[in-house]
């Protein structure tokens, strides 16, 4: 038993360090690994805090949503981080949604319901490419997931905006230099800045404040079952944990009788 | 007896009546309970029953989770992100299947490795370890069709980079890709024939165990001394010995498997695989999945071709090859004993080439670059190397050590019935 533990042991030390290499590998080149930051969501106990959620939905409808769609999220899904149902229909009605045929065999527009999805500010890619000079803007439904590093990412990169590319970087044209955007030069122009969201609850509108609210309300997009996940995942394996115990006692009974 | 007579009679009379007609009954005491177990199996044998339990579970979410899928090319990114959003529980199918696929890969290299290292492969259990490799065969098969399924970015590029192996076959390779693909690229034909076959290649997997352990009954188990059983003595009934010590090695592996599936459930993914599929845009590195990684370094390791053959018809072989290997692991190795206790030598060569692996596997996550193209061909000589060169010649000049008479006589200390 000790043998096989200790055997165990350096086995997935071993599968660790090449994971690791994995990890490293995949970082590669002249990229900064983007600084890790405390989540009120990661660990084992932890949750999205409604207000930061709120507070990013803001941000991601006042200044991202401009440009980058949503549109895995319904916005029914808003009552998940604290909108009341009038407040959502408030929400979706801004927008439009074809529907139809209709009677007359006619499409036509209608406001958005709770049970639409969130309507993406262009039509279709090439529509979003040949408004923003050839970029495409991506979905931000799953980009926590979707991207190295995660939401240390995306806040890392909506913070690593410099005004001027270091000596010697060649820039191209209607380029921005960012920090931890891998190759350093993203098309995206600084969308967050001091001030550019006057927050309903009154919290200060710093840069810094903007990124981080509007990365936990990403997080919560692309995984909206973290909370759920993590809850029932605690239960899961006190049970796994003690009933595991127990067997063990178990074992050891009925083969006492044989040693 | 708290129950009355008459109702024992009635049980009694049930399960004769069923078993005279249909000997479920007996069959169960003939292969779960009674059925007689080398004493001494450590926890390494384990993994085979683990692997059958994910199987089921592979199976069991699957099944669900092709309830609401679309194998389309068009829906099937956005099916997937359905299930983990509005499915009532989809996500936890989705993250349990998703981590069961390496959690079976996991258990069966360990399974594997225990194989080798105990000598589990030698007569008379050939059959028995053929049907094994076979067994990774078709799972590498429904692994690799299964990754395709979500649509994202690492699927496309996987199923684009794996399937374009094929046409380094001479003359025919052109006609076979496009006849996998059902066209001229990775597209919804080969979407959907993709799903058709991560459904059925489960069941073929499923045949293959039942073979695969109507061999294991016929001989029996071997064990960590890799002596046969020679009396009674030797073994322990399976029940209640090895389903306790089985249970108890489930709850251990499901302690591990749920942490990973409630706090990790992306661990072991390509981030890249939340982007959907674009035809259009190589990622930059493309990579498969962990448990792919030592065959897809030696894919990559030659870079050179060989006389008229082609550099990619040699990596393509060779991959296959490495898992081929095994087949012939009964008659590679010559020794006389099975387990690497009582080989000094091999033992020392199978670490070695746990190593090997474990480098191929590095090698195999990183892009090819530098010292890695070296160290990547260096590792993929020894991997064959060991096979064809060293445990041969190991197991015919090594100088074993004695084994002990019996099972009991080396479990008890005691000099065992027939012994003395």
């Amino acid at each position: 038993m000790r043998k096989f533990i200790l055997a165990t042991f350096a086995i997935s030390l071993l599968g660790a360090f090449s994971l690791l290499g994995m990890g490293s590998a995949l970082a590669s080149g002249d990229t900064p690994k983007p600084p890790s930051h405390k989540w009120s969501f990661s660990g084992p106990f932890g949750s999205f805090e409604r207000p930061a959620l709120k507070r990013g939905f803001q941000v991601y409808s006042e200044v991202c949503s401009s440009c980058h769609g949503l549109s895995l999220v319904a916005y029914r899904n808003l009552a998940d981080i604290g909108f009341s149902k009038a407040e959502i229909a408030e929400i979706s009605a801004e927008a439009e949604v074809e529907d139809g045929p209709d009677d007359e065999g006619e499409m036509y527009f209608r406001p958005a319901r709770a049970s639409d999805r969130f309507v993406s500010p262009f039509e279709n890619d090439n529509a979003a490419r040949s408004a923003n000079g050839g970029s495409l803007p991506p979905d931000l439904s799953l980009i926590v997931k979707a991207r190295n590093g995660g939401s240390d990412y995306i806040f890392a990169l909506l913070t690593g905006y410099r005004e001027e590319a270091p000596e010697g970087f060649e820039m191209n044209e209607d380029m921005y230099y960012n920090e931890y955007f891998p190759g350093h030069q993203i098309a995206m122009l600084p969308p967050l800045d001091d001030e550019a969201v006057e927050y309903e609850d009154g919290t200060k509108p710093t840069l810094t404040q903007h990124a981080e609210d509007v990365t936990v309300f990403l997080a919560w997009a692309a995984s909206p079952e973290l909370e759920a996940r993590k809850r029932l995942g605690i239960k899961v394996l006190v049970f796994l944990l003690v009933l595991t115990g127990m067997l063990f006692a178990l074992k050891r009974q009925i083969w006492a009788k044989l040693h | 007896m708290t129950k009355p007579n008459w109702a024992a009679r009635a049980v009694k009379g049930t399960v004769d009546w069923i078993d005279y007609r249909l000997p479920v009954f007996t069959f169960v005491n003939h292969h779960l309970v009674e059925y007689p177990t080398p004493r001494n199996l450590n926890y390494w044998w384990n993994f085979g029953s683990l692997a059958g339990i994910v199987l089921v579970i592979m199976i069991a979410t699957g099944i669900f989770l092709a309830m609401n899928y679309t194998p389309h090319v068009d829906f099937a990114f956005a099916s997937v992100e359905r299930i983990m959003r509005d499915v009532n529980y989809g996500w936890l199918m989705r993250y349990v299947h998703m981590n069961g696929g390496s959690m079976f890969f996991l258990l069966v290299y360990i399974h594997l490795f225990r194989g080798l290292y105990y000598g589990s492969y030698k007569a008379p259990r050939e059959i028995l370890w053929i049907i094994g490799v076979f067994l990774i065969f078709a799972m590498m098969g429904t692994a690799f069709v299964g990754y395709v399924l979500p649509w994202g970015q690492m699927s496309f590029w996987a199923a684009t980079v794996i399937t374009s192996m094929f046409s380094a076959i001479p003359l025919v390779g052109e006609s076979i890709v496009n006849w996998l693909w059902g066209g001229f690229a990775v597209g919804n034909p080969t979407l959907n024939r993709f799903f058709s076959l991560h459904y059925l290649l489960p069941f073929v997997i499923f045949g293959l165990v039942f073979i695969h352990l109507w061999a294991l009954h016929t001989h029996k188990s071997s064990n960590p001394l890799g002596v046969e059983v020679k009396d009674e003595q030797d073994t322990i009934p399976f029940h209640p010995y090895y389903t306790i010590k089985d249970t108890f090695g489930f709850g251990v592996m499901m302690v591990f498997y749920m942490a990973v599936v409630f706090f990790a459930p992306d661990m072991f993914g390509e981030t890249i695989n939340y982007v959907k599929a674009n035809p259009m845009q190589t990622p930059p590195h493309i990579v498969p999945e962990w448990y792919f990684l030592p065959f897809y370094a030696i894919l990559r390791a030659i870079s050179f071709d060989v006389w008229f053959i082609p550099a990619k018809l040699i990596g393509v072989v060779l991959m296959g090859g490495a898992v081929g290997i095994l087949i012939f692991m009964p008659w590679l190795d010559r020794s006389p004993v099975r387990s690497a206790r009582f080989r000094p030598i091999y033992k020392q060569f199978f670490w070695i080439f746990l190593l090997d692996c474990l480098i191929l596997g590095y090698v195999g996550a990183k892009p090819p670059e530098g010292a890695l193209i070296a160290i990547g061909q260096a590792a993929t000589f020894y991997y064959f190397f060991h096979f064809i060169v060293i445990v041969p010649l190991v197991s015919v000049l090594e100088k074993p050590r004695s084994l002990p008479a019996s099972i009991s006589a080396a479990v008890t200390k005691a000099p065992a019935k027939g012994a003395s």
